[in-house]
C-alpha cells in the first residue's frame, strides 16, 4: 500500500508538469484552432534560458536562496514569453488565414528549427541544472516520501492554474480572450483587438510552458535540446484527454498522464512508459473524442 | 536544346569539381586511419577522452618520427552517441575519406553499428573500450584492446558477494543498451553461482530522466545493494533520485562509469558507490604516469580510464603497421596508395599483423589479443569518498 502511495506521490508531481506544458496547447487551440507543436520546444528553450540565468546570476551555486530561484523562473518565463510571441508573430500570423493544415506544418516546422537551432546553440551534449533550491528529504504520513522540491513543483503548479483561471474569468483581457475562443470574427467586430489577444495568448502559454521546464530542471536536472520532444507529446495527448480547448481539462489530463505513466512503470514495465501516453490517445479517440471535459461541437459543412 | 545542353554541361562541371576535391583528399605519404566517437550527446565524455588519448599517441608518434618515416593521419567524426550516426560515419570514413583502418567507439551499441561496414569493406577496426561481446564476434576485422563483459560482470559479482559482503542485491539495468543488458545478465549469473540473490530486477531507457518509479519498487524489495551497470549520465542521476527517495545503499556499477562529469552530477549520492575501472590513474608505473602527466599538460583534465584504452588502442595498431613496414615493406607500400585491390590484400595483411599482438606494453596493462580477438586483461575496482576516487582492488582474469 504504501508502494502505490509513494508510486501516486511521484505521479502527481510529474503530472502537474505535464499540466502545465498542456495548458499552453489548449489555449492556443482554444483561440486559433491550432496544434502548436512547436510548443515542447518552448519549455525546453524556457530550461535552458533558466539554466544560462542561473549560471549568469549564481542562483545555482554560492548565492542560492528563494528570492533568487524566484527571479530565475520569472526570466525563464518572460524569455519563453517573447519567442512564444515571436514565433505567433513570424510563424503563424502570416498563415492564419490559410488551411489548418497549412497551419500545422507550419507547427512543425517551427517545432524542427528550435530543436536543431538548440542544438547548435548549446551543444547536443546534456547540460546539469543548477540547484536552485538544495534538495531535502520529507516524510508524510504512511512512510511516503517526497522531496522539497516535488513539493515546490505541485505548489508552483497550483499557482499558477489559480492566477491563469482568475485572470480568464475576472479581467478584462481575460473576458476578451474567451470571446476571441468563442469566435473570432464577431469579437473582431465588437471592437476587440484580436491580434493582440492572440499574441497575449501565446506569451502565457509560452510562460506556463518555462515555468515546466524550470520545475523539470529542479527536480530532474539533466537538459539537453531534445527534451521537449517526449513531454510535449505527452502534454499534448493530456490536452487531448481533458478535452483541448478546456482549461480545467488539461489540468486533470496532465495528472491522469503523470500518474498512469508511474503506475505503468512500477506495476508492468518501463517500456511501455512511453507507449501509455498513445494508448491512452487512442482510447480517448475511440471512446469519448471530445475528452473528458470536452464539449462535442458539431461542425457545420 | 539550349537548355538541356546547359544543364549537362553543369552536369560535366560538377562531376569535375568532385573528382578535384576528391583527387586533392589523398596524400600519398601519409597513412590515414579513422576515428568515430560520441564528441557530444549523452555520452561525450566517452568520445572526448576517446579522442584525445588518440591525439596524443599520435601527435607523440609523429613527432619520433611516426611509423618508419611515414605520418599517421586520424580523421575524426562525431556519432552524437547516436547507434545510427556511428553506421553514417563509419561509412563516411571508409568511403569517402579512404581510411585504412578504424579506431572507436566505446558503446557497444555504437560499435556494432558500425563494425559490419569494416568487415564488409576489409578494413580494420580496433574499439578501445566496447566490452559487449558480440562486438568482436561481428567479423575477423573486428579487435578490441579491453576486457569482456562476462569477465566483467563475474568481478562484479564477486566484488559486491565477497569483498563488500552483500547477498541480496537490486539490478537496474539500461533496456536500450546492449552493453547494460550484457553486462546485468553476465553479473546476475555469476552471483546467482556465487550464491546471492537478486531481489528486483527493473529497467530504464538511455535518455531517460526520471527513475522514481522503479527506484519505489526496487526500494520495497530492501535490497542491500544497487547494481547500476549503466552510462554516467544516468547512472548520476539514478543516484540522486534513490537518495531522495531514501534507497540509500550503495550501488556498484561497470566502466560505464567512467568519466570525470559523473561526480558532478551525482555529487554526494554517489559516495560509499563502487565501479570498474580499467587502470588506476595513481598506478606508480613510470609508463603510466608518463601518459598521466602528459596528458594533463596538455588538456588540463585527468586521464580517464577510456581515454588510456583509446591511448592503448592507437599503441596497437601503430605497432601492427610498423611490424608491417618492417617483414612486408611492399603491402606498406600499398597502404599508402589508391583504393585498390593491392591494397585491400595489404590491409587484410594488417589485419593479421593486429591479430599476431602479443605483450604489447600499454597504459592499460600487457595486451595480448586471443583467438576471438579481444584482450585478456585485469580489472581495477575504484571506491567513491567524499567526492573523490579511491584505488580499491585489482582483480586478474
Amino acid at each position: 500500500m504504501q508502494e502505490l502511495f509513494q508510486q501516486l506521490a511521484n505521479g502527481i508531481a510529474w503530472g502537474s508538469i505535464y499540466a502545465l506544458i498542456a495548458l499552453g496547447y489548449t489555449m492556443v487551440y482554444g483561440i486559433l484552432r491550432l496544434i502548436n507543436f512547436a510548443h515542447g520546444d518552448v519549455y525546453m528553450v524556457g530550461a535552458f534560458a533558466a539554466y544560462y540565468i542561473a549560471s549568469a546570476t549564481g542562483a545555482g551555486g554560492a548565492r542560492a536562496s528563494l528570492p533568487m530561484a524566484l527571479l530565475v523562473l520569472l526570466g525563464a518565463m518572460l524569455v519563453s514569453a517573447l519567442l512564444g510571441m515571436l514565433i505567433e508573430f513570424f510563424a503563424y500570423r502570416p498563415v492564419r488565414r490559410s488551411s489548418r493544415l497549412t497551419a500545422l506544418i507550419t507547427a512543425i516546422g517551427v517545432s524542427l528549427f528550435l530543436e536543431n537551432a538548440g542544438l547548435r546553440l548549446f551543444g547536443a551534449d546534456p547540460k546539469f541544472f543548477p540547484q536552485l533550491i538544495p534538495p531535502r528529504r520529507i516524510t508524510l504520513a504512511g512512510g511516503v516520501i517526497v522531496t522539497n522540491h516535488q513539493i515546490t513543483v505541485v505548489a508552483v503548479s497550483i499557482l499558477l492554474m489559480i492566477a491563469l483561471t482568475l485572470f480568464i474569468q475576472r479581467t478584462r483581457t481575460g473576458k476578451a480572450m474567451r470571446a476571441v475562443a468563442f469566435n473570432r470574427d464577431a469579437a473582431s467586430l465588437m471592437g476587440i483587438p484580436v491580434n493582440r489577444i492572440i499574441t497575449i495568448t501565446f506569451a502565457i502559454g509560452s510562460a506556463l510552458a518555462a515555468a515546466a521546464g524550470v520545475l523539470v530542471g529542479l527536480t530532474n536536472p539533466k537538459i539537453e535540446p531534445l527534451m521537449g520532444i517526449m513531454p510535449g507529446i505527452k502534454a499534448f495527448v493530456a490536452a487531448v484527454l481533458g478535452g483541448i480547448g478546456s482549461i480545467p481539462g488539461a489540468v486533470i489530463g496532465g495528472l491522469v498522464m503523470g500518474v498512469s505513466e508511474y503506475l505503468v512503470v512500477g506495476y508492468v514495465s518501463s517500456t511501455y512508459r512511453d507507449a501509455i501516453a498513445f494508448v491512452i490517445l487512442i482510447l480517448v479517440l475511440l471512446i469519448r473524442p471530445a475528452g473528458l471535459l470536452g464539449r462535442n461541437v458539431a461542425e457545420k459543412v | 536544346m539550349i537548355r538541356s545542353l546547359r544543364s549537362w554541361s553543369l552536369a560535366i562541371a560538377l562531376v569535375a569539381a568532385l573528382g578535384l576535391v576528391t583527387g586533392c583528399a589523398k596524400k600519398s605519404n601519409e597513412i590515414v586511419i579513422g576515428e568515430y566517437g560520441s564528441l557530444t550527446g549523452t555520452t561525450a565524455t566517452f568520445g572526448i577522452s576517446s579522442k584525445n588519448g588518440i591525439e596524443l599517441y599520435l601527435d607523440n608518434l609523429n613527432a619520433a618520427g611516426g611509423v618508419g618515416g611515414t605520418k599517421v593521419k586520424v580523421i575524426v567524426e562525431d556519432d552524437q552517441s547516436k547507434p545510427e550516426e556511428a553506421a553514417t560515419a563509419v561509412n563516411k570514413l571508409v568511403d569517402q575519406d579512404g581510411v585504412i583502418a578504424v579506431l572507436g567507439e566505446v558503446a557497444s551499441s555504437r560499435s556494432m553499428a558500425a563494425a559490419p561496414i569494416c568487415q564488409q569493406s576489409g578494413v580494420p577496426m580496433i574499439s578501445p573500450s566496447s566490452t559487449n561481446p558480440k562486438v568482436t564476434e561481428i567479423g575477423d576485422y573486428i579487435f578490441r584492446v579491453c576486457f569482456i563483459d562476462p569477465f566483467q560482470g563475474q568481478m562484479i559479482a564477486k566484488f559486491t558477494k565477497e569483498k563488500l559482503g552483500f547477498t541480496k542485491a537490486a539490478v537496474f539495468r539500461d533496456i536500450k543498451n546492449d552493453y547494460s543488458v550484457g553486462l546485468a545478465n553476465y553479473f546476475t549469473d555469476a552471483y546467482h553461482a556465487l550464491g546471492g540473490a537478486i531481489v528486483a530486477d527493473e529497467a530504464y531507457s538511455e535518455g531517460d530522466q526520471d527513475f522514481k518509479a522503479q527506484l519505489t519498487v526496487i526500494k520495497s524489495k530492501k535490497p542491500q545493494v544497487l547494481i547500476v551497470p549503466g552510462y554516467y549520465t544516468e547512472v548520476g542521476l539514478i543516484a540522486r533520485q534513490a537518495r531522495e527517495m531514501g534507497l540509500d545503499v550503495p550501488m556498484v556499477g561497470g566502466d560505464g562509469w567512467v568519466s570525470d562529469k559523473l561526480i558532478e552530477i551525482g555529487q554526494d549520492a554517489l559516495n560509499g558507490s563502487y565501479h570498474v575501472n580499467h587502470y588506476w590513474e595513481e598506478d606508480p608505473n613510470p609508463a603510466i604516469q608518463k601518459f598521466v602527466t602528459e596528458y594533463k599538460a596538455r588538456y588540463n583534465a585527468k586521464p580517464d580510464g577510456l581515454a588510456a584504452l583509446a591511448y592503448d588502442a592507437a599503441g596497437v595498431l601503430t605497432a601492427a603497421l610498423d611490424r608491417l613496414r618492417t617483414e612486408d615493406p611492399a603491402a606498406f607500400k600499398a597502404l599508402l596508395g589508391p583504393r585498390n585491390d593491392a591494397q585491400k590484400a595489404a590491409r587484410a595483411k594488417l589485419r593479421d599483423r593486429i591479430a599476431s599482438t602479443k605483450d604489447y606494453p600499454g597504459v592499460t596493462g600487457r595486451i595480448t589479443l586471443d583467438a576471438a580477438r579481444n584482450a585478456v586483461k585485469p580489472a581495477v575496482f575504484v571506491g567513491i569518498k567524499n567526492g573523490k576516487y579511491e584505488f580499491v582492488a585489482t582483480v586478474e582474469p
